[in-house]
């Protein structure tokens, strides 16, 4: 799968595939228009579109959940955790029930919608609830390989998903595994640790650029799960680095950088540079592409970054 | 079509208990008692609305609901759910009374040494779902019977709304999603005791009457006196009343019932009753039994 797909419509033909071969899988729909009844053929009965009613799709789900079905919640990622979060974190989170919330138009990839759809705090709202796992597919394969992990755990999921279709991440040796941080690219002085599937794709053109013109070694860690996060792994990929850097479609606040800097801090890791959107909504319209830009999400700003804090590393020098 | 929630069910087929009216009598005053000590613990209940659902509990508990408190996971029980949750000290009786806990628990209520939160916890056996952040329930309701509907189950769902909790905006995307699909093994109670914490529900949040609004979104609607248990009864005891919508039994009560010194006041929603008070009300309850019910 080279050609670029978009991580929704990945989740779309899966979700139709799995209507189709597993009894207990219900689709519950709040008007997004991924779906029509009919996709689902002789499931359509187990397809249903609830309307614009975020809250009400969490309470139906967990009804249905709680009844012995598997139920995934098709809705905005702006929606799903923020409008709805109470009845995520009452109806499903309490409950342990096995419920997918999947997500779309994650970050800015409704990016010329404004703030209204931006969702820049759901990875912050979603690891703070008990019994929720927290998955960032990287790409359209990655969506597929955790999504079909997803369907044999118990418990709630939220699956932050896209909008528009990005390029593959590059294969690395292993699939994506729920729980396990995926190393991308090695290097032994700086560690990036990225998620999504474009602020990874651009810390590993950051990684390349900093290890051509200035032979600084970085690797690349593909946080694809931010809960449960694996602190032990973290830290056996950052303990001798000079410096940890999160790169994030989020506001830095709560999110990977938080999670990340939680870790670090609990063991006095090394220095960390959180990457992300600052703290404030955006004025101007623009892709996904052009806002991730103008917060300085690239990878050129991604290495002007490590550059900088590698000049700054005071506890390096005094080593 | 699988049928993930339903086995064993043909062989253990389950009924409602045959209270009679008298019966149905004595049950609701003992519920009353017991919400009445449940209110004179440390941290004190939600007292109005636990007395005004107390009739409404036992008739459901002891006469609409099939349920079995010796197996409360029943595939094919009736699912109950008290969207209310505020009122769980009157589930909490009303479980006890019907065998699904000990009675003597209740006297754990709000401390360390129980299991029985202010508001309905599923460490409870009977408790389906936790509740009581209003505007829940029938949500939930939708879940579970449309769940029945696909497994095939005769199982009926009722959830118990207050008529504050209808303020909240989820219940109303619950309200169209129930009849759009035309949920009708869903039924909802609304207990009409026209009081909320502040004051009286027409004047903190003026939305008129609730039959009317339940039936212009599509719901069959029934009136009925929500203390009357043969009326209770008969208006749950068949439905849906009209195949292919769900049904909603708008139940005039009181809040406080049973108790005139707080009944129909503000006062009475939440309280902490001395040991004077409790024995007070332990006092006026029985007088009220005698002369047949009547606050």
């Amino acid at each position: 799968m080279n050609r670029p797909v978009a991580t929704r419509t990945a989740y779309r033909d899966h979700l139709i595939q799995l209507m189709r071969t597993d009894p207990r899988v219900v689709c519950v729909d709040t008007d997004t228009g991924l779906f029509a009844g009919a996709d689902f053929g002789p499931a359509a009965e187990r397809y249903l579109n609830l309307g614009i009613a975020e809250q009400n799709a969490m309470g139906v789900a967990a009804g249905l959940a709680a009844s012995g079905w598997r139920p995934y919640v098709n809705t905005m990622a702006a929606f799903a955790a923020s409008r709805a979060v109470e009845s995520v974190k009452i109806d499903i989170a309490y409950n342990g029930l096995p419920v997918c919330v999947v997500a779309t138009h994650g970050g800015v990839a409704a990016g010329h919608l404004g703030p209204t759809h931006h969702a820049l705090e759901d990875l912050a709202v979603m690891r703070t609830l008990p019994n929720m796992t927290v998955l960032v597919p990287g790409d359209a394969a990655a969506t597929v390989s955790l999504l079909e992990q997803v369907r044999h755990r118990s418990g709630p999921a939220y699956v932050r998903l896209g909008r528009k279709a990005t390029q593959p991440l590059p294969r690395t040796d292993g699939e994506p595994v729920v729980g396990e941080l995926q190393q991308m690219r090695s290097g032994d002085d700086v560690v990036i640790v990225a998620t999504g599937p474009l602020p990874t794709l651009r810390s590993l053109a950051a990684a390349d650029a900093l290890h051509h013109h200035e032979d600084i070694h970085v690797s690349v860690v593909q946080a694809h799960t931010l809960k449960p996060f694996d602190p032990a792994a973290l830290l056996h990929t950052v303990l001798t680095a000079r410096l940890v850097v999160t790169v994030e479609e989020h506001w830095r606040t709560g999110g990977l950088g938080s999670t990340v800097a939680e870790v670090l801090a609990d063991a006095c890791g090394p220095p960390l540079v959180r990457l992300g959107f600052p703290d404030g909504f955006g004025h101007t319209p623009g892709t996904q592409e052009q806002l991730l830009d103008a917060v300085g999400l690239t990878a050129a700003g991604i290495a002007d970054h490590i550059r900088r804090a590698l000049r700054t590393d005071r506890r390096r020098t005094t080593v | 079509m699988a049928r993930p929630d339903v086995r064993e069910a043909a062989e253990h087929p389950l009924e409602p208990t045959a209270a009679g009216r008298a019966d149905l009598e004595a049950v609701s005053h003992r519920i009353r008692h017991h919400i009445v000590d449940m209110c004179a613990t440390p941290e004190g209940g939600h007292l109005g609305g636990s007395m005004s659902a107390a009739d409404i509990l036992a008739v459901l508990y002891f006469s609409v609901l099939r349920v079995d408190p010796a197996r409360p996971h029943h595939p094919d029980r009736d699912i109950f759910l008290l969207s209310k949750g505020h009122a769980a000290i009157a589930l909490y009786a009303t479980l006890a009374e019907r065998g699904f806990l000990p009675v003597a628990e209740l006297g754990g209520f709000g401390t360390r040494r129980g299991r029985l939160m202010g508001h309905p916890v599923t460490a409870v056996p009977g408790v389906e779902l936790p509740t009581g952040s209003l505007g829940h329930g029938l949500s939930l309701g939708i879940g579970f019977a449309m769940a029945a509907r696909w497994a095939g189950s005769r199982r009926r769902t009722f959830v118990l709304l207050g008529d504050g909790e209808l303020q909240e905006g989820s219940c109303w995307e619950a309200v169209m999603a129930g009849a759009g699909h035309g949920v009708d093994n869903l039924v909802a109670i609304v207990d009409r005791n026209g009081l909320q914490l502040a004051g009286e529900t027409d004047q903190v949040c003026p939305a008129g009457p609730p039959a009317e609004r339940w039936r212009a979104f599509g719901w069959e609607v029934r009136e009925v006196d929500g203390h009357d248990h043969a009326a209770v009864s008969d208006a749950l005891a068949r439905t849906p009343w009209v195949p292919g919508r769900p049904s909603v039994v708008i139940a005039h009560t009181v809040k406080g019932r049973g108790l005139p010194f707080l009944a129909g006041k503000p006062a009475g929603h939440y309280v902490t009753l001395s040991e004077e008070n409790r024995q007070r009300a332990h006092r006026i309850l029985d007088i009220g039994a005698r002369r047949g019910g009547r606050a």
